[in-house]
């Protein structure tokens, strides 16, 4: 599988992702 | 004192943007010219006479957005990296700032002085460099995403937290 890192918009797009997973974690467990 | 918070916010703001400003112009544009200019010859310029200026303000930025940054939680600086309820919110967007920190002093910055010749350094050595750096430039840039949210994060991400 090709590192997603490898590509710009790859990264914006983990970057999003991170942010959904991470606020999703604060709310549900750390709020 | 009430003055330091104020003043550390603005020096924090000051000093993040220059930082996560130089990140997004090293992933946006640099990495990207660097190649074009390689293709014709031209990328001594960058290298040489750019780079250099941009990772100096870069790195030192970093530090004092992380001082500035850590001021401004004051009282309040263990509750957030601990997580404490009320604090969980900044609490990760400084954690990520830390991670974002440790990286520039711990990879990139050694890494850089490699490729630009600051350091000796063999031609695999470089080539591993320039990977390494790369990568970590790239994961800088994705977790700036979420530790501006968090960061970013007063009245108006109440809403999103259900508060």
């Amino acid at each position: 599988m090709k590192n997603p890192l490898d590509s710009l918009w790859g990264t914006v797009v983990c970057g999003l992702i991170v942010t959904a997973v991470l606020y999703l974690a604060v709310k549900n467990f750390l709020m | 004192m009430d003055l330091v918070p104020a003043i550390a916010r603005w020096v924090h703001f000051l000093a993040g943007v220059m930082w996560v400003g130089l990140l997004y112009y090293f992933n946006f544009v640099q990495i990207p010219a660097l190649k074009a200019a390689a293709a014709d010859g031209t990328a001594a310029g960058i290298t040489k006479h750019v780079a250099p200026r941009a990772l100096l303000y870069f790195r030192w930025s970093s530090i004092v957005t992380w001082l500035a940054g850590a001021a401004i939680l004051g009282g309040n600086f263990v509750g957030a990296f601990t997580l404490q309820k009320g604090l969980a919110g900044i609490g990760v967007g400084a954690w990520l700032g830390t991670i974002m920190l440790i990286n520039v002093w711990a990879l990139i910055w050694p890494n850089q002085q490699k490729i630009l010749g600051l350091k000796p350094a063999t031609d695999e050595e470089k080539n591993k460099a320039r990977r390494v750096a790369l990568l970590t430039s790239r994961a800088n840039m994705m977790l700036s995403i979420p530790m501006l949210f968090f960061m970013a994060g007063g009245w108006s991400h109440r809403a999103l937290f259900g508060l």
